[in-house]
C-alpha cells in the first residue's frame, strides 16, 4: 500500500530557524528519508513554505475566487509530506513516528486510493 | 435451532478469525460468516445438522465471500484462490486454527476509537450482536451498526493488518487489549443493561491468557476482575444500599472465583514483571482478606501504581487509603490540590465528604455529600452515601 504522510505543526513550538536543535532536525529528516530510500519504500516527499505563501482556489458558478491564506486556520499548519510503501498501517506508524517534526507536531497517515 | 445458537455464541470468534485470515478481508469475512448463519438457520431444520456443523459454516461462508469477492473483483486472481479454499473438504473444528488472537489485536488496534475497539471485540469474538452492544452503551440500534461499519471499512481500507503484533510492539499492543477488556468490565460492573459484561470481560481475559500463556499483565488483568467479580453478590445491601468489601458479607462471595482470582494473582506475580493491573489486582485481593482491611499496605500498592500511571484518580484513590490507614489530615493535605482536575469527579466528592467528617469539620462535609448525592450514577450508591451522612455527628 501506499500512505501519504501529512506534516502538521505549531511553528510556535517547532525549532527556529538557524538553532542547533534546527539543524539536528535537519539531519534527522535526512536520515528518515535516506532510511526510506534505503528501505526501497521512498515515493517522494516534499517541504512546503509557509502558510503566510498559501492561496486557497475555489470555483462558483464558473467564477475562480481566490482566498489568501490556508483554507482552515488552526494552530497547526501543513508543512510538508511524504509518500512511502508500506506493507500494512502497523509499518506506516512505525514510520510516521520516526519523521522529527511527529516528536512536537502531528502527523496524519492517509492511504492512497488505488484506482 | 439450540445447535446455532450454541455455535454463534461458542464459536463465532473462531470462525470469523478462520475466515480472515483466509480472505484477508475483514469486512466481507463478517458479512459471509453473517450470510452462513442465516443459510443454517434455512437448511439445518429440514436437512438436520451437519456432522461438522463448524465446519460447514466455514465452507458456506467460504462460498459467500467467494461470491462477493467475484461479483466485486478487478481480477479473477484472489477469486480463484478462495476457490480452492472452498473446495477443501469440510474442515473438522479442531483442525480450524485458532486465529482469534489475531483477531482481537485487529478490533483493538490504537488507529480505531476506543468505543469501536469495544465495540468491534465484542462483536467479533464475544459473538454479541449489535442491538446487544447498542444497549449496553445505552446507543441507537442504527447508530452502533454505523460506528461497527465504519471500523471494519477502515481496518480494510487504512491496511490494519491481521496479525499479532511483534516483540518491539507487544508490550503497549497488549496493555491496549488489556484496557479494552477492562473498560467492558467497567460497564457491566457500573449496570449496563443486557448481556452480562463482567462475564464478557472475563472470557476475554482467559481466552487471551489461554491464547498467549506466560503473561504478568494479562493475569493481573483477569485476577482483577476475578477478584472484584467474585464480590459481585453482596455489593448491595438488603436496604439496596452499597456496602463497602470490608463490611460485605463473605458468604456471598463467591469463593471459587475469589480463589482463583488470587491464584492467578499470585502466578503473576511470580514472574517479577510488575504492571498496573497486577498492583490493582493486588489491592484487590487486600480488600478480599479477613478483616481488618490492611490500608497501610494498600496505600503503599497506589504508591507503586502511581509511578506508572500518574493520573490524578489514582491520587484521589491513594488518598483515601490513607485517610482509611488513620491519617485523615495527611490525606485532606493531598485531597485539597486534587480538586481543581477532580471537581466533576463524583468520588472525590464522596472521598472529601468523608476525610472531613474524619477530621471532624463536619458543615463542610455535609456539603461535600451534598455534591457526592447529585452527581451519583447508582441509587445504590446513592443510598450509601445518604446514610453516611445522616450518621454525621450534629
Amino acid at each position: 500500500m501506499q500512505y501519504m504522510a501529512l506534516i502538521y505543526s505549531d511553528p510556535a513550538l517547532g525549532p527556529r530557524h538557524g538553532t542547533p536543535e534546527f539543524a539536528t532536525m535537519m539531519q534527522g529528516y535526512t536520515a528518515f528519508t535516506t532510511m526510506l530510500r534505503e528501505a526501497g519504500a521512498f515515493v517522494s516527499g516534499d517541504a512546503l513554505q509557509g502558510v503566510d505563501t498559501a492561496t486557497s482556489v475555489s470555483v462558483t458558478g464558473g467564477k475562480v475566487e481566490t482566498m489568501d491564506g490556508p483554507f482552515a486556520e488552526t494552530k497547526e499548519h501543513l508543512g510538508g509530506y511524504y509518500i512511502f510503501q508500506a506493507p500494512d498501517l502497523d509499518t506506516a506508524i512505525r514510520y510516521a513516528a520516526m519523521i522529527p517534526t511527529a516528536s512536537y507536531g502531528t502527523v496524519e497517515l492517509r492511504p492512497l486510493v488505488v484506482w | 435451532m439450540e445447535a446455532l445458537t450454541r455455535i454463534a455464541r461458542e464459536d463465532r470468534g473462531r470462525l470469523l478469525a478462520a475466515l480472515i485470515a483466509r480472505t484477508g478481508d475483514f469486512a466481507a469475512a463478517e458479512d459471509a460468516l453473517q450470510e452462513a448463519f442465516v443459510a443454517a438457520h434455512l437448511h439445518w431444520p429440514r436437512s438436520g445438522i451437519p456432522d461438522r456443523p463448524e465446519g460447514w459454516l466455514l465452507r458456506t461462508a467460504l462460498r459467500r465471500a467467494i461470491d462477493r469477492h467475484r461479483k466485486g473483483a478487478r481480477d479473477g486472481q484472489g477469486a480463484a484462490t478462495l476457490t480452492l479454499l472452498a473446495e477443501e473438504r469440510a474442515p473438522d473444528p479442531m483442525d480450524i486454527p485458532d486465529d482469534r488472537l489475531r483477531l482481537i489485536f485487529t478490533c483493538c488496534h490504537p488507529a480505531l476509537d476506543l468505543k469501536s475497539r469495544v465495540a468491534l471485540t465484542l462483536r467479533t469474538i464475544g459473538g454479541l450482536t449489535t442491538p446487544e452492544i447498542a444497549r449496553a452503551f445505552l446507543d441507537r440500534d442504527t447508530t452502533m451498526g454505523q460506528r461497527l461499519s465504519r471500523a471494519k471499512a477502515k481496518i480494510g481500507a487504512a491496511g490494519i493488518p491481521f496479525v499479532v503484533p511483534g516483540p518491539e510492539d507487544w508490550a503497549a499492543r497488549l496493555e491496549a487489549v488489556l484496557a479494552v477488556i477492562y473498560l467492558i468490565f467497567n460497564a457491566g460492573y457500573s449496570g449496563s443493561p443486557g448481556r452480562d459484561l463482567c462475564e464478557e470481560a472475563v472470557f476475554l481475559a482467559r481466552l487471551i491468557d489461554h491464547l498467549r500463556p506466560g503473561e504478568a499483565e494479562t493475569e493481573g488483568c483477569l485476577a482483577l476482575m476475578l477478584l472484584t467479580h467474585g464480590r459481585r453478590a453482596a455489593r448491595i445491601g438488603p436496604d439496596g444500599a452499597t456496602v463497602p468489601p470490608a463490611h460485605q458479607s463473605r458468604t456471598l462471595w463467591d469463593a471459587g472465583m475469589i480463589a482463583e482470582g488470587l491464584a492467578t494473582l499470585d502466578r503473576a506475580i511470580a514472574r517479577h514483571t510488575p504492571g498496573p493491573f497486577q498492583i490493582k489486582a493486588a489491592i484487590a485481593s487486600l480488600h478480599s482478606a479477613p478483616p481488618p482491611t490492611d490500608w497501610l499496605q494498600i496505600a503503599l500498592l497506589y504508591d507503586s501504581l502511581l509511578r506508572m500511571e500518574p493520573t490524578p484518580v489514582i491520587r484521589l484513590n491513594r488518598a483515601v487509603a490513607i485517610a482509611e490507614a488513620g491519617e485523615p489530615a495527611a490525606a485532606w493535605r493531598l485531597l485539597e490540590p486534587l480538586l481543581q482536575d477532580l471537581a466533576g469527579y463524583q468520588p472525590y466528592h464522596a472521598a472529601t465528604a468523608d476525610v472531613l467528617a474524619r477530621l471532624g469539620r463536619i458543615a463542610e462535609s455535609r456539603a461535600a455529600y451534598a455534591r457526592a448525592i447529585s452527581g451519583v450514577a447508582s441509587s445504590a450508591d446513592a443510598l450509601f452515601l445518604t446514610h453516611r451522612c445522616a450518621n454525621l455527628p450534629e
